[in-house]
């Protein structure tokens, strides 16, 4: 019988070691797995590169592993906010590498890292900062960028409902970089809101097949709380 | 002559927004736009973050923080709006799916280089979101900015000195003295508010300008 389901969040991040890639998925408070993020500071795992969208924000989340100097390098998108303070700090002092990557690039690298693919070129960043140094080619009269793909040893992400396979539902734009993260990381692991029977999820509605989810966690976090952009 | 309000550029830019269209709105002015978009237009508004049919601020304690858009505000869903996730919506852009975006600028250069990511200041810290692929993606990249800067100098220029967000993107640039048109002939004014003279505007932005 396959069981995905894990008892604790403890027990769900156990293995996560140093010098680890570790996928949070997230876009403000909206699909950010709090939980599985609290776990992850408990743990201690330090060294680790993080890919995710933004860098956190006040005292919570990625701020906080930050915070506690977990963090070696984070990819992301935009990690300048109002109260990205710990980020700022550690960037300003040189403890904290950034690779700044355009938003549609990120989930561009990601979603080909999760199929197999060995190169994107994407027209995004032609001519730009964030393309310098990097190959370009003229394709159909249009330019583009050569982007390698993002892989991660973990990717931590926030569902709706799943089942001791993995299927997964997510809510609103709480799904954004979870569908994607799940297949470009060699071992997923889902804070769900409900854990439920197999079947009970309508197999047209499985946003996220189980086969990309390695471990499910059931986590009743509540509704979410606005966050700060 | 008579500046327009930021109100009066975000209605000016809605005038030009046609029914049936797919939109994103940049975060901050653009933003605006959606006030002056009557629902029965049935324009689509594209959130980054994974939503298609985005309506209005939901009333005070109705706000669901899984329903949020672009800049993190709580948002609402029209009915047969959509969900999905990353990749899906940065496909809308960048594969040409998205028939307008609105942004946000600190500089655009007669030809349509952006610039409005980055001051350029090497103690700021750089942040870019999703400013790149929606300037080189939509089939229209309209710009909205005061013309000039708080100490009047003109954020149409030549070539943008700020570092840039996507080449040749601008087709059409809004703003609180004029509406420009640019491309590879460079700026060619659509029309003005009351007594500016396409002179004074020749005056005010130091850079070539043709008239319709």
């Amino acid at each position: 019988m396959i069981d995905k389901q894990i008892p604790s969040v403890a027990a769900a991040v156990a293995d996560i070691s140093d010098g680890a890639s570790i996928m949070i998925g997230g876009f403000g408070t909206a699909g950010t797995p709090d939980a599985l993020i609290d776990a992850l500071i408990d743990h201690a795992a330090r060294d680790l590169t993080i890919i995710s969208n933004n860098a956190g924000n006040a005292e919570a989340g990625i701020a906080a592993l930050i915070r506690e100097g977990r963090v070696r390098k984070i990819i992301c998108s935009f990690p300048r906010q109002s109260d990205s303070y710990h980020f700022d700090a550690a960037y300003r002092a040189g403890t904290l590498e950034l690779e700044l990557v355009p938003q549609g690039n990120l989930a561009a690298r990601i979603d080909a890292a999760g199929a197999g693919l060995g190169a994107i070129f994407t027209p995004t960043g032609y001519g730009t900062l964030l393309a310098q140094g990097k190959e370009t080619r003229e394709i159909g009269g249009r330019h583009y960028v050569l982007e390698y793909p993002l892989h991660a040893d973990f990717a931590l992400i926030k569902a709706q409902q799943g089942d001791r396979w993995g299927n997964l539902t997510y809510r609103k734009t709480a799904r954004n970089f979870g569908p994607i993260m799940a297949m470009a990381a060699t071992t997923t692991i889902v804070q769900v809101q409900e854990f439920v029977k197999l079947g009970e999820i309508d197999p047209e509605h499985v946003v996220t097949p189980g086969i990309f989810v390695q471990r499910v966690v059931q986590v009743d976090a509540g509704p979410t709380q606005p966050g700060n952009g | 002559m008579q500046r327009l309000s930021r109100d009066d550029m975000a209605r000016r830019v809605a005038r030009d927004i046609r029914q049936g269209a797919y939109v994103n709105l940049g975060i901050g002015l653009p933003t605006k736009v959606a006030n002056y978009l009557p629902h029965e237009r049935e324009t689509l508004l594209q959130s980054e973050n994974g939503l298609l049919g985005m309506g209005p601020s939901p009333a005070a304690g109705e706000e669901d923080w899984d329903l949020i858009n672009a800049g993190k505000q709580a948002v609402t869903l029209r009915a047969g709006g959509a969900y999905f996730h990353h990749a899906d919506s940065f496909a809308m852009m960048r594969g040409g799916h998205i028939d307008i975006c609105v942004l946000g600028a600190f500089q655009v250069s007669t030809k349509g280089d952006l610039a409005n990511w980055h001051t350029g200041q090497s103690d700021a810290i750089p942040a870019v979101g999703g400013a790149m692929d929606l300037a080189i993606g939509a089939k229209n990249t309209y710009v909205m900015m005061e013309l000039l800067t708080k100490t009047g100098e003109s954020k149409l220029v030549d070539a943008c000195t700020y570092p840039l967000t996507g080449l040749a993107c601008v087709s059409r640039l809004y703003t609180d003295l004029a509406v420009f048109d640019l491309g590879p002939d460079g700026a060619r004014v659509v029309d003005m508010v009351d007594g500016l003279s396409i002179d004074h505007l020749r005056e005010l932005t130091g850079v070539t300008l043709t008239s319709a």
